[in-house]
């Protein structure tokens, strides 16, 4: 048994203590990141020097520039230079750009920020809207048409959608621009990339809403059931509080950790409408880096993201200790 | 509502022969059903395609480029090399669908090795493995693939091999799970005892049992699969000319998107319908699985429990005018697919002005269901109240307006529930649930309504109130969490406090504290209480009278004193035996033995008649009558006890 009264007066210290607590777990998950990626890397075949010098390079010439990249010392030495580097901010050199990798990869890393924040924005409230009204009007003519909605939304492929938006929202009603971040001549400002955010932002949030419109819906029918639903009906409160306070607190603490989790599906999917809209993201540069056989930038382009993914998922666990006292 | 819940387990266990099978409830939903049936017509005509009679799908026919829909020969139209779309079509769909098959079978291998492995070693191999995945998960999916097809270089079957390896953490762990519990089991340890070698144990033993998990897990992850198959096609990282499935089909239509854009459509529409095929089957196979979904308890309860009274049958007036609370003839039913459980047939109880009336039964008795009727909390579905009135102050309860019944609710009518752990809020802080409770009635500020919670919480004798305000329910002991709940209870002005087990999840020390809290506040405040219970010992420390109900019935009545010394019903009689007493140590505390019968299958006559040791087959003809001798006493027997009768 707990002695009489367990409480702790100072509750945004043990909130500070919890998150940092939080942000010392992911140090080991950034570092085990680092140690994927290299090896990832190293376990490509064919001799780099090769690859960039060309196949009629002398045995002399490649030889050199395997010392220069550091290729004749043990996979471990390489690791911890290529570490070492990385924390002071070098990540090498991109062959086809001829620009340091860390530039061209912070650049095009804010515009997929700006893309799949805003998708995760728009994913995130819809999905908890529709779940809501699915839940609330359960079996009625509004829950089954979301709950078709969402089975269409997650059937659909991405890129397909996005082609498709194309073609009516850009030819046929001409409505948005199908291409780009900003317009090529003028623009520029913020209602310039609304506009061309518009689009592609929806087209990638099309999924991530149906996943969390379903978990929101059975989140909510679970909750409704609690004991403390029951609670706050029999100390009179209307049914408006009872569901969108009550409810929702309870139902959002489950799906927090979904949102979290569809920000990996949606940066991901960003490679795929940055495709189709030509957005100058991270994505498109990696799919055009893979063809290239640019490693160092696909190497920096991987290492960026998925540090952005540890990055929203402690976010995502930090609003959710937030939201439950019993997390702190 | 426990009770309910049992006797429904019971009587699925016993009907097993007659409910329908997996399969034909799967067809009876009729999305699953199309979804099967346009993957296997997807499926047969992708099969099909060397047989068919279509154009080879790689002639190009530059004559013949960028042909739309419905032309002569070619029903989708051509590509821009003049190729026949129908039939690339149809060969694509065969390798996408190959594809991300392989990819599936090679993920659900590796990955069902991998949880395998580390659920039956568990310890130091299950903490290594278990990390590694956590690794791969960390990366976005789609990147992870990406990296992968990076390294092996871009092709069909190295985007096979970079899908199949992202999944494998899906299977991995969804079989780690069922296979960490397996290996705890008897039948494994039998197995070992026998001399079976840990790999005939984990693949004799632990597989087959593992089967049903690997199978969902691969339909739930098939579509995924072939989804992101193409579209590392699509991307140009997957297919290579001139192979192609659909994702490539679609990438190359891409190009001439504004030109003929039948040539992306069609391969993407093609996608679409396979994905979306796969998952329509997947959730029918998860709705059919789904013991909750099937048993209807994921259905959302309204706020107020429904009340179908028959207009024709007149409703009971109520009774003498000294009766705060009055219920009369009450019926609560409960419908749970075609049976209709009685779980309160025909109640009548009152209470009069800071009057404590207990109401007494097992599990299962309708003492609860019955408490809960009074202010509609009983959830509807499935719970219906069909028959008989409550009033309070004259007034019908079963008849007043949603709005009225918020109003009393928590005013004049409290409620105060058996685990105070599960029946407070866990997100918001006492103080917040207490000044919500306030506020809902009575119009005051917010530190107006805080003072008063202050006041509340020091008259449920909780010490240091102000600072308790910012208490969490998780942060209180048991004791306290329930002093919190009753504080609520005595928010507003209220008259009548129900109060359904308020001390069954405590200790019994705070049991006893809880109890002379409950009966120093209805003294003070002049509140009747309803108390739910099922143990005598409580009732004879707090209540005025006492009901005993049994099979949704009351079976005796009368004032604490009447009742303790001198049952009439053997029902009665048997639970008073019931109840330890402190220095005779030899006393019987055997429960009674035998269940209460099942309120959807009642016999005839008296409810207790199979359990009761004076039974005679009169008990077994007729419904029997509750006599009352006194307005205040009575017992529902044809041979009740007298006062020196022992059984």
């Amino acid at each position: 048994m707990l002695p009489e009264f367990v409480f702790d007066a100072s509750e945004g210290a043990a909130l500070s203590a919890y998150i940092l607590k939080r942000l010392l777990t992911a140090i080991p998950v950034l570092f085990g990141l680092t140690i994927i990626v290299f090896l990832i890397m190293a376990m490509i075949p064919g001799d780099p020097a090769t690859a960039i010098l060309g196949s009629y390079a002398t045995p002399e010439n490649v030889a050199k520039l395997n010392q220069d990249l550091g290729l004749d010392k043990t996979l471990v030495e390489q690791y911890f230079i290529w570490v070492g580097n990385l924390l002071q901010g070098d990540l090498g050199r991109s062959y086809t750009l001829n620009r340091p990798v860390l530039d061209e990869v912070l650049e095009r890393f804010s515009a997929t920020l700006i893309l799949a924040g805003t998708a995760l924005l728009l994913c995130s409230v819809l999905g908890l809207i529709a779940g809501i009204i699915s839940a609330v009007r359960q079996y009625g003519w509004a829950d089954k048409m979301i709950t078709l909605l969402v089975l269409v939304g997650i059937s659909t492929p991405s890129f397909w959608l996005g082609l498709l938006m194309i073609l009516f929202f850009a030819v046929k009603v001409r409505l948005f621009p199908a291409s780009g971040m900003y317009a090529i001549y003028g623009g520029g400002d913020l209602p310039d990339l609304l506009h061309h955010l518009a689009m592609p932002a929806f087209t990638l949030s099309v999924v991530a809403t149906g996943v969390i419109a379903r978990l929101t819906r059975t989140a909510m029918l679970e909750v409704l059931r609690q004991d403390y639903i029951r609670t706050a009906r029999a100390k009179g409160l209307s049914e408006r509080k009872v569901i969108y306070k009550h409810a929702f607190k309870a139902a959002l603490v489950s799906v927090v950790p979904v949102i979290g989790i569809q920000a990996g599906f949606v940066i991901g999917g960003a490679v795929y409408i940055e495709t189709v809209f030509q957005w100058p993201g991270i994505g498109s540069m990696l799919v055009t880096a893979i063809s290239t056989r640019d490693l160092l930038l696909v190497q920096g382009g991987v290492l960026i993201v998925a540090a952005s993914y540890v990055l929203f998922n402690l976010m995502a666990d930090v609003v959710q200790s937030l939201l439950d006292p019993r997390l702190r | 509502m426990t009770a309910v819940a049992d006797s429904t387990v019971k009587t699925k266990s016993r009907s097993k022969s007659s409910r329908p099978g997996t399969i034909a409830l799967l067809l009876n939903n009729t999305l699953a059903a199309t979804g099967l049936a346009l993957l296997v017509l997807v499926c047969l005509i992708a099969l099909a395609a060397p047989i068919l009679p279509l154009p080879d799908p790689d002639v190009t026919a530059p004559a013949q480029r960028l042909l739309p829909p419905l032309s002569p020969d070619h029903l989708l139209g051509t590509d821009h090399l003049g190729r026949d779309l129908l039939s690339r079509l149809v060969w694509g769909t065969r390798v996408s669908l190959a594809v991300g098959l392989s990819a599936t079978f090679i993920a659900a291998f590796f990955g069902s090795l991998i949880g395998l492995v580390a659920g039956y070693a568990g310890g130091r191999v299950d903490n290594v493995l278990m990390r590694g995945i956590d690794m791969v998960m960390a990366f976005p999916y789609i990147l992870l693939a990406l990296a992968i097809v990076a390294v092996l270089g871009p092709g069909l079957l190295n985007a096979l091999y970079a899908i199949a390896l992202v999944n494998i953490p899906f299977f991995a762990r969804n079989i780690r799970g069922v296979a960490l519990g397996l290996a705890r089991r008897e039948f494994v340890d039998a197995a070992r005892l026998s001399g079976k070698t840990p790999i005939q144990i984990l693949f004799t033993e632990i597989l087959p049992n593992v089967m049903p998990v690997i199978v969902v897990t691969m339909s739930t992850t098939v579509g995924w699969m072939i989804l992101e198959t193409a579209g590392l096609s699509f991307l140009g990282l997957g297919a290579q000319p001139p192979q192609a499935d659909l994702g490539s089909m679609l990438g190359e239509g891409r190009k001439i998107l504004f030109t003929a854009p039948h040539v992306s459509i069609v391969p993407g529409l093609m996608i679409f319908v396979l994905v979306m095929s796969i998952n329509l089957f997947g959730d029918g196979i998860r709705d059919v699985l789904d013991p909750r979904l099937r048993a209807g308890s994921l259905t959302r309860p309204v706020a107020r429990t429904a009340v179908t009274r028959d207009p024709g049958k007149p409703v009971p007036a109520p009774g003498a005018e000294d009766r705060l609370l009055d219920i009369r003839g009450m019926k609560t039913e409960f419908q749970i697919g075609s049976s209709i459980y009685k779980a309160v047939g025909g109640v009548d109880l009152h209470l009069k002005e800071g009057e404590c009336l207990g109401v007494v039964g097992e599990s299962g008795s309708g003492k609860s269901v019955t408490a809960m009727s009074v202010m509609g909390m009983v959830p509807t579905p499935p719970g219906r109240i069909v028959e008989g009135a409550a009033y309070l102050d004259g007034e019908d309860l079963f008849a007043a307006s949603d709005q009225r019944i918020r109003d009393l609710r928590g005013g004049s009518v409290a409620y105060v529930f058996q685990d105070p752990l599960s029946t407070l809020h866990p997100l918001f802080s006492i103080g917040h649930q207490l000044v919500e409770a306030i506020q809902a009635h009575q119009s005051l500020t917010k530190s107006q309504a805080q003072e008063r919670a202050v006041e509340l919480l020091s008259l449920v004798r909780i010490p240091n109130p102000k600072d308790r305000l910012s208490a969490y329910p998780h942060e209180l002991s048991g004791g306290m969490r329930q002093r919190v709940c009753i504080a609520m209870a005595l928010a507003n002005q209220t008259k009548v406090i129900i109060a359904d087990e308020p001390t069954t999840a405590l200790d019994v020390t705070v049991q006893s504290q809880i109890l002379s809290l409950l009966n120093r506040l209805r003294r003070e405040r002049n509140a009747a209480i309803l108390f739910i219970t099922h143990d005598f010992g409580v009732v004879s420390a707090l209540c005025d009278r006492v009901a005993v109900m049994y099979a949704g019935r009351i079976v005796e009545t009368g004032t604490t004193e009447e009742v303790l010394n001198s049952p009439q019903h053997p029902y009665t009689a048997k639970l008073i035996e019931c109840v330890p007493v402190l220095g005779e140590p030899d006393r019987r505390l055997d429960a009674i033995e035998g269940r209460p019968p099942l309120v959807n299958n009642l016999p005839d006559g008296c409810a207790f008649a199979d359990r009761c040791p004076r039974v005679q087959a009169a008990c077994r003809t007729a419904d029997i009558d509750l006599v009352m001798s006194t307005p205040e006493r009575g017992v529902r027997c044809l041979f009740p006890l007298k006062e020196d009768t022992k059984i």
